[in-house]
């Protein structure tokens, strides 16, 4: 799975729960889940738990505490899907 | 842990404490009781002469015995003594089917969804004495030792 990919699946499960649309239209790497889109804690589990569905995964509390950015979130689903 | 001990270390009192006992709790659910007070501050004004418990305080009621009841007793290991529990509702879907009148007792069942990352989602529902549904639906919320 390549980059491109990766984000296009993972732009899905964190729609419904943005609260700046804006932010999310410019979607990047560097999006950070709280600071940019605006979600709330109990929503960044709501996404961590369709990541683990989407891409047959589970994720740990520490995979939880680094997922902060779109970044951090596709590294470790790569590391984790071993890409 | 046993139900007084874990009514004791929730964060409300009187006249926002929607519990009086705790019938049945597991990992996986709880069934817990409350008596709507004839005398409840928020009888003064809901309605005008027609005392009916409002559903914002039903829903509080089944998050309190449901949500936060359930959640103290999952967390027991990790609570501090110095009961500094964070909470926080962070969503609910509720259908309200009866009305409840001062004096009236109600259940509430709860039954664990999700409990991960601090959050825990349940399916709450609450009954009258009799046995017939006042109120259902989905409570989430955020819980930190």
């Amino acid at each position: 799975m390549t980059k491109e990919q990766l984000i296009t699946k993972l732009k899905p499960l964190i729609e419904p729960y943005v609260q700046d649309e804006e932010a999310f239209k410019n979607l990047s790497e560097d999006t950070d889940f709280v600071k940019d889109l605006k979600v709330n804690s109990a929503n960044l589990v709501d996404i961590i738990l369709d990541i683990e569905d989407e891409f047959d995964i589970r994720l740990e509390n520490e995979d939880m505490e680094q997922m902060l950015d779109v970044k951090s979130a596709m590294e470790i689903i790569a590391v984790k899907l071993g890409i | 842990m046993k139900a007084s001990d874990i009514i004791a270390l929730l964060p409300y009192q009187r006249p926002f404490l929607f519990v009086d006992d705790i019938g049945m709790i597991t990992e996986d659910a709880i069934e817990g009781h409350y008596t709507f007070r004839r005398d409840e501050y928020f009888y003064q004004g809901h309605f005008k002469n027609n005392p009916v418990t409002p559903g914002v305080i039903l829903t509080e009621c089944m998050a309190q015995i449901g949500l936060v009841c359930l959640g103290i007793y999952l967390m027991k290991d990790e609570l501090k003594k110095d009961l500094s529990t964070q909470i926080a509702l962070t969503s609910h879907q509720m259908d309200f089917y009866l009305p409840v009148f001062p004096g009236q007792k109600v259940t509430v069942y709860s039954e664990k969804e999700v409990f991960r990352f601090n959050k825990l989602k349940c399916k709450v529902k609450m009954l009258t004495e009799d046995g017939d549904l006042v109120a259902r639906g989905i409570i989430s919320g955020m819980l930190k030792a």
